[in-house]
């Protein structure tokens, strides 16, 4: 989008978010450093000489973590190691951001978890940790950063979701719905974040070819995490998109499977 | 995700095990399950749940034959252990995790005046694959192999132990690792030393030559000036073969501009008559002319020096859906008549390939227990398999081989004889007490007879 001065001073009205300039991205926070796709985003970043901050669970796997990127030319990597399925860890972690890594200005919610279907139809409490995981604790942490960025009136905060939480599908409407539910989460907070000049980006990949779809009998042919980190890293430098589809071909895809009647639909069995 | 389309009715296999070929794409075997660890912590479970005999290790999957599969077993995939672990700028010691490639460290390295001590013709293999193969390169006469370059390694046991190996602590381990074929245990990480350079850059040199006593002059005239040496030979003219010299140093220059080249992908597999005695021939007439008409010196690209055919993506599928088999051995430099008898069984044969390699060996100890680069001369040749009249001329090949005192590279074979392993390898019974007892390869079983 290209507006002039000109422009904007004839409509003041115009939100300080439509002339701002694309800010250089510099200082990251990735929640859920030690996801397949997250460890390939960090590694563009590094290349970038960008400065991170990786949260995620296992103190060990942060810290090979960390090696790697510097090895690889970030100009800094912090660790801070929480559970974030649990929200009462989550103050924690801004307060540590806040402290020893003040002036952000990304933060990409990596983390994910999904469950065989036929587990979550069967046990409520699988079908609970899944959605705790996919939605409740994620909208939990995006709440606490988008209230700090919204004060700040700048940065982006992007997470990712899922094209299975375009349509609910016989096969995995429990992880589509919780991915769902945060897209849409996501879609109100980026309307809520305009005004203030904060970016949210939302990010849908198709399937990944990453430990999470290991045990799915055609992970052979999913994307490559690697093409698909490209694409994230490119839709967090630049000013649009802001619903991101990776790889590119998922988003014409959606259009169509969102375009079949219900009636048909149902009968589907994918 | 959108990955579980339409429900199925019987239990699928399990992920991954259906495409797992050697680079040869020969032979054709299934593997029970593939384990693919994304961290370190997750081997020892992996070790220790498995039956004895059971695992192997795999990398980037570019050992031609099978001493990189595991028939009927299971493979730990470490293409997901690629992190880069530290490196101390003052040494050039890069300690990285075995699954990380040698086109990573490049990528990572090259740009700030570091390249690998040694290179094999891919930079698609893994550091632990380099190290299992213990792999050389152009530069073997004054570098040795990769494995000499090894100066520490991490191996997770199946009993439970990461151990530790060096020249100080466990070099017994360190030397039957090195060239081990993976059959020691899962490297958890290596310290590499790399090497300065000044860029990308290498000042190369392209001398055409018509005879094997040629070649050897011009080696032997090279070895003191040039790092890097190899040729290329047009195998299909017998004992006087015509070939092209390639040596080349790095250059000091670093005036140019350096981007990476993306070639084209091989989309599928070749229709095999389309490689046939008059087509290779005539892509040989070609090759030869295009180069002895560029002889001389330039300043060229290092990955176009050292990896020509890594622009080509899945260029293994020229040889169509029965893939090949690459023929590399070595023979000692006395028995030069051998070689020539070599060239000529080839050339009438009328089977010959493209992709004739050749390259005088170094005298440099070998760095493991199982270490095939020996003095002599070594050749690579490419044979798209062709059922039993493939498999015949290699046999014809192999009694060469086993008169002349050679060996067969272990990385590329899929059909030695458990007797001409013997006499080429006759270490490797006191190697066998350093294998994992966890660990089994298809190629191990099938040169060794072993059956558990």
């Amino acid at each position: 989008m290209t507006i002039t001065t000109q422009s904007a001073t004839a409509h003041p009205a115009v939100t300080p978010a439509a002339v701002m300039k694309a800010p250089a991205m510099k200082k990251v926070i990735i929640l859920g450093a030690s996801s397949g796709i997250a460890l390939e985003v960090q590694r563009l970043l590094a290349r970038r000489g960008c400065e991170l901050l990786l949260v995620a669970r296992s103190p060990r796997r942060l810290a090979e973590i960390q090696a790697d990127l510097l090895v690889r030319g970030a100009r800094g990597a912090m660790t801070h190691s929480a559970d974030l399925a649990s929200v009462q860890q989550h103050a924690d972690i801004l307060d540590f951001a806040r402290r020893l890594f003040p002036d952000f200005d990304t933060v990409l919610l990596a983390y994910g978890s999904m469950h065989d279907q036929k587990d979550s139809e069967s046990s409520v409490d699988i079908l609970l940790e899944e959605l705790q995981i996919d939605f409740v604790s994620a909208t939990a942490i995006l709440t606490l950063f988008a209230a700090d960025l919204e004060r700040r009136g700048a940065g982006c905060l992007a997470a990712i979701t899922s094209v299975a939480g375009d349509r609910g599908r016989r096969s995995n409407y429990v992880y589509g719905s919780a991915k769902g539910g945060l897209s849409l989460f996501l879609q109100g907070l980026r309307s809520r974040l305009y005004p203030a000049g904060v970016r949210v980006i939302t990010i849908k990949p198709g399937p990944v070819r990453t430990p999470m779809t290991d045990h799915m009998h055609n992970a052979a042919r999913f994307a490559d995490p690697e093409q698909v980190a490209r694409d994230i890293v490119r839709a967090l430098e630049r000013r649009s998109p802001d619903v991101l589809y990776t790889p590119r071909i998922w988003r014409y895809v959606m259009t169509g499977v969102q375009l079949v009647p219900e009636t048909i639909f149902k009968r589907l069995s994918f | 995700m959108f990955g579980q389309s339409s429900v199925r009715k019987q239990p699928a296999a399990p992920p991954s095990t259906e495409r797992i070929l050697s680079w040869g794409r020969y032979p054709k075997v299934a593997h029970r399950y593939v384990h693919q660890p994304a961290w370190n912590d997750q081997v020892p479970e992996i070790l220790a749940a498995a039956a004895p005999g059971s695992l192997l290790p795999y990398g980037l999957g570019r050992s031609y034959g099978d001493s990189c599969l595991n028939a009927g077993r299971e493979l730990i995939d470490c293409r997901r252990l690629n992190r880069l672990l530290g490196f101390d700028e003052s040494t050039g010691v890069l300690r990285c995790e075995s699954g990380v490639s040698l086109a990573d460290i490049l990528d990572v390295f090259l740009p700030k005046g570091w390249f690998l001590p040694v290179t094999p013709g891919t930079s698609f293999v893994t550091v632990g694959g380099a190290i299992a193969n213990d792999v050389h390169g152009k530069n073997h006469h004054c570098a040795g192999t990769f494995g000499s370059h090894v100066r520490q390694i991490a191996l997770h046991r199946s009993d439970g132990d990461l151990i530790f190996c060096s020249s100080e602590e466990n070099p017994d381990m360190l030397r039957a690792t090195i060239g081990g074929l993976g059959l020691t245990g899962v490297i958890a990480w290596a310290d590499i030393q790399l090497k300065r350079v000044a860029g990308p850059w290498i000042d190369a040199e392209l001398v055409p030559f018509h005879s094997l006593h040629s070649f050897l002059d011009l080696s032997r005239e090279s070895d003191g000036r040039f790092e890097y040496t190899v040729a290329w030979l047009d195998c299909f003219a017998g004992k006087n073969p015509r070939g092209v010299f390639f040596r080349g140093n790095h250059a000091t220059d670093r005036g140019r501009e350096f981007r990476h080249r993306r070639g084209p992908k091989l989309p599928f597999a070749l229709p095999a008559w389309m490689l046939n005695r008059y087509s290779v021939k005539a892509f040989n007439t070609a090759y030869y002319a295009l180069h002895a008409a560029k002889r001389g010196a330039g300043v060229v690209a290092y990955d176009s020096f050292f990896y020509p055919l890594d622009s080509i993506r899945q260029w293994n599928l020229l040889y169509g859906k029965q893939g090949f088999l690459q023929y590399q051995c070595v023979i000692p430099e006395a028995n030069l008549e051998a070689f020539e008898e070599l060239l000529d069984r080839i050339a009438h044969s009328g089977m010959g390939s493209f992709l004739g390699v050749l390259k005088q060996f170094g005298s440099a100890a070998p760095a493991g227990m199982l270490s095939f680069p020996r003095p002599g001369l070594t050749i690579a040749l490419d044979f798209a398999m062709r059922g039993e009249r493939t498999l015949k001329l290699m046999q014809s090949l192999d009694e060469v081989v086993r008169q002349s005192g050679g060996a067969l590279y272990p990385a590329k074979d899929a059909r030695m004889s458990p007797a001409l392993f013997d006499v080429s390898f006759p270490r490797w019974r006191a190697f066998v007490p350093y294998i994992d007892p966890k660990m089994s390869s298809s190629f191990w079983r099938r040169v060794t007879g072993a059956q558990e």
